[in-house]
């Protein structure tokens, strides 16, 4: 994309019919680190990767409980993430509160979608710079869906969102057909044999990715390290010497690789 | 009973929100709702009177109607502000179905919905003047609750408002028990119509009887009940010991 005359206001419309400013807003989502999702008929699994700004410091939080029977993982500018986790969880907890009972699913994406239109639309506003993967059940069971900051949101029987995402994007097409029945364990590893395939030849570690599950009858949780790595082990055989020499290739890896066009990636997008 | 707030609101014909705002006094009154779970869902009954204090003075006056797909609603109490409930829950519905996503209200949540605005109307010294019954059922499971006019609710396998309180519950408490038959379950709730008509004045011979299953609600013609008259001790209420009554 290049910049044109068209492109300083969210409320100047191209002649071709387009909002620059809300596709380039689609492109922060681009830029941070990978979020998976995929769902069977009973639960949903989100996956992250865990990338830290520098080895000194630790990763931020992509994947926020919204209720008990609500996840979210996200890709983009954290911060605006974080913004919309809160207005998620306030909306889930209003509804338990005057209806003692969960908040579906499907209600909340399309409130959220409605609030970053709202962004679209006004002049002293800008899109919100973050991709959504909500994940929750209903009366209809398991649902996934993806919020973008246009406003839209579709729903999906897996996802991935972020930077390499369409490796990850690749698996899950090969193999999305037989999500709804699958287990709650297989379900959980497509989940992080997708994760790996975004990290494009670095050692798949537990420390490097975030994974939650909720189902029926199993409300959200982060899964610990010990049970993500003793999955990894079922599929990643990689021996003493090997992992030694992975290692010193993915920090020169991590510098390097980005998404399409900005050079570096900005500090506030992970 | 008077409920009166001596609040200086200025003058109620140039201010708008003086005390005409406020619910003081019941006008127009429904008696006893009594409810029970029974096998195959819920049975309601209440009669078809309204009161206007002690006159009788509305005979044909539904106070049970049926709420979206799952729920059956009951009140006693002020006539006019169950109406108005009525047009809240309308909107409610309405707003459920407009989704149009699969998802529906069941009776846990209207009757949760309903304890929040019966609570916060009586924090504003307000009061929608009513107790409400609430029963339904969802995806096989029945449900049945209570709420008052100062917010109190709870759920029961059986549940009386008013009079009924006093004089049904004792009955249904003895009697009641798990998977009545519809026949068992009427007959139960006619023992307590009969007892509340006879030693109710606000009550008249003239009720329904509400029955939500999984399939939808279906409200009964009204009709009465047989009451027997023919004690002795009516023919000649003064022989015998003056003052025996």
């Amino acid at each position: 994309m290049f910049r044109n005359q068209y492109d300083t206001d969210v409320t100047t419309w191209s002649p071709t019919g387009r909002l620059f400013q809300v596709e380039y807003a689609m492109e922060a989502v681009k830029q941070g680190s990978a979020a998976i999702g995929l769902r069977s008929r009973s639960h949903v699994v989100l996956a992250c990767v865990n990338k830290a700004q520098s080895e000194l410091s630790s990763h931020q939080k992509k994947i926020f409980k919204v209720d008990d029977h609500i996840g979210v993982a996200i890709a983009g500018l954290t911060a605006d993430g974080r913004v919309l986790s809160r207005y998620m969880r306030s909306e889930s907890i209003n509804h338990s509160f005057t209806y003692e009972s969960p908040l579906p699913v499907g209600r909340l994406v399309v409130h959220l979608a409605d609030k970053a239109q709202v962004c679209t639309q006004r002049s002293w506003k800008r899109p919100y710079g973050v991709g959504l993967l909500v994940g929750g059940l209903d009366e209809s069971g398991a649902h996934l869906y993806y919020n973008c900051p246009s406003g839209n949101y579709f729903e999906y029987q897996a996802f991935a969102i972020g930077s390499r995402s369409q490796a990850a994007k690749t698996y899950l097409e090969r193999r999305f057909e037989s999500f709804g029945d699958s287990s709650r364990e297989d379900l959980i590893k497509d989940a992080i044999l997708a994760v790996r395939e975004t990290l494009q030849g670095e050692t798949l570690k537990s420390s490097l990715c975030t994974v939650s599950v909720l189902g029926v009858g199993e409300p959200f949780h982060f899964l610990d390290q010990e049970t993500i790595q003793k999955v990894i082990d079922t599929f990643e055989k990689v021996p003493e010497e090997e992992e030694g020499e992975a290692e010193a290739a993915a920090p020169a890896e991590q510098g390097g690789g980005s998404g399409s066009g900005d050079q570096d990636v900005a500090p506030m997008e992970m | 009973m008077t409920f009166t707030i001596p609040i200086d609101n200025g003058d109620s014909l140039k201010n708008a929100e003086a005390d005409s705002q406020r619910t003081l006094y019941p006008y127009v009154t429904g008696t006893s709702i009594v409810a029970i779970k029974y096998k195959d869902g819920v049975l309601m009954a209440s009669d078809m009177g309204g009161s206007y204090g002690s006159t009788l003075r509305y005979k044909n006056i539904e106070r049970m109607k049926a709420i979206g797909k799952h729920s059956l609603l009951g009140a006693s109490g002020e006539i006019s502000d169950f109406q108005e409930i009525l047009r809240y829950l309308d909107e409610l519905v309405l707003n459920d179905n407009m989704w149009d996503d699969g998802n529906s209200l069941g009776p846990k949540e209207v009757h949760n919905y309903l304890t929040r605005v019966m609570y916060n109307r009586r924090n504003k010294f307000n009061p929608l003047w009513n107790t409400l019954v609430l029963g339904g059922v969802k995806n096989g499971e029945s449900y049945l609750g209570m709420v008052s006019m100062i917010g109190v609710s709870f759920e029961d396998n059986h549940v009386a408002t008013g009079f009924g309180n006093h004089l049904a519950r004792p009955i249904l408490r003895d009697e009641w028990h798990a998977d009545l038959s519809f026949e068992d379950g009427v007959k139960l709730l006619e023992k307590c119509m009969r007892v509340l008509l006879y030693r109710d004045r606000s009550a008249i011979n003239k009720l329904q009887i509400a029955k939500i299953t999984e399939e939808g609600v279906t409200v009964s013609q009204p009709y009465s009940l047989k009451t027997f008259w023919e004690f002795k001790a009516f023919h000649n209420p003064t022989a015998g010991a003056e003052g025996s009554w």
